[in-house]
């Protein structure tokens, strides 16, 4: 069994009265592409921010490479909010020249062979930039870096399939052999096959952790058909979907 | 090169079976070297450890040999390659002829109903 990376015992945040994480235990082993998958409001984006410290636990503990999320873990962590967070007036090339000066384990050359590859100039500023394209841009200043822990946070939601497979494949030419990526998406049939396994998180629970392949061996259907059971909604919702669909 | 994967069986399984026929069908000749692994999975569009698992259970069939300096290569031996080729023609033909023999079809109307078929694609 290789080094685990990532540990969470009894791992609970509450955001009020409401639990968004239940005492989660959870080991991630390096050198793993692992599917964080559930709907939303499962509590996906909560785990991964308490993952690089942005969220401090209620009850439990999460571990990275050992220790507390802090300045030692965020070295190690290259991280992709689901949301924009670089500056609109910001040029591609100032972009480059941050990242280069925040985290020692950059790639400078990675990442401009990457943005030649999608026809950007390192001039070009961010706001004149399409959507699709910034997503492509942000993805290739996180996969740059030589992370140990790669936090994806729902990397294809919203893209066209072309930028899907951009996006995909440099995920996988890009981590280093003994990091963990951790990829959340509620997009299963997207990325299935680029994952080793799957954690299905239901209502701040931890309900399945498996490998994709037993997962298809045991259940003899895709890792997408069992999500669509595991989080099927009652009959009356099935229905009012279909009354919407023929509407 | 077109990879389609079905919902009901491991990836790797599928990857394996998808990449003998390549080998059968000549798009990777005899002695030809493979690329990396993650090169490989990357084209595919797989993870690696899923390309891994289906090239080791390749080299344990005997298609693939690995050499430590040059990487993972087609095998040399034509009659490994001639012997899985006769292999996969047979198992077509054998769904085929289940298929027809489910529809109610005689061994004669068969081979009436293929020769037929060949003529016209002629």
């Amino acid at each position: 069994m290789s080094e685990i990376l990532m540990t969470c015992r009894g791992l609970t945040k509450r955001f009020g009265k409401k639990e968004a994480l239940s005492g989660v235990d959870l080991e991630l082993e390096a050198g793993r592409i692992v599917g964080l998958l559930g709907p939303n409001g499962s509590g996906k984006t909560t785990l991964i921010k308490l993952a690089n410290g942005l969220l401090s636990p209620d009850g439990g503990e999460i571990r990275i490479g050992g220790e507390r999320p802090g300045v030692h873990s965020k070295a190690m962590i290259s991280y992709l909010p689901d949301q924009m967070y670089v500056a609109d007036w910001m040029k591609v090339r100032d972009l480059l020249a941050m990242f280069q000066d925040f985290y020692a384990d950059f790639r400078p050359e990675v990442a401009r062979e990457l943005l030649r590859s999608l026809d950007i100039l390192p001039d070009e500023r961010m706001k004149h930039l399409s959507k699709g394209t910034k997503e492509k841009v942000q993805l290739t200043l996180v996969m740059s870096r030589a992370a140990r822990l790669y936090l994806l946070d729902e990397p294809i939601g919203g893209v066209d399939p072309a930028a899907r497979d951009f996006i995909l494949r440099t995920i996988l030419t890009n981590y280093s052999e003994d990091a963990t990526v951790l990829i959340s998406t509620h997009l299963i049939s997207d990325v299935e096959q680029v994952l080793d396994e799957a954690v299905f998180l239901k209502e701040g629970r931890v309900v399945r952790h498996d490998s994709v392949d037993d997962i298809r061996e045991q259940e003899g259907k895709s890792v997408d058909q069992l999500f669509r059971e595991v989080f099927a909604v009652g009959l009356p919702g099935r229905a009012e979907e279909e009354k919407g669909v023929r509407g | 090169m077109n990879w389609k994967f079905t919902e009901d069986r491991p990836i790797w399984v599928q990857l394996s079976e998808q990449l003998s026929a390549q080998i059968t069908a000549g798009v990777y000749g005899p002695g030809e070297r493979l690329p990396s692994v993650r090169e490989f999975a990357a084209q595919a569009g797989v993870n690696p450890n899923t390309m891994q698992r289906a090239l080791a259970n390749l080299e344990s069939q005997g298609l693939l040999v690995t050499n430590r300096t040059a990487g993972r290569s087609v095998t040399q031996d034509m009659e490994r390659i001639r012997t899985l080729r006769a292999d996969q023609a047979r198992a077509q033909v054998a769904q085929f002829l289940e298929t027809m023999d489910s529809m109610g079809f005689s061994r004669q109307e068969i081979m009436a109903v293929l020769e037929e078929a060949i003529k016209e694609e002629a």
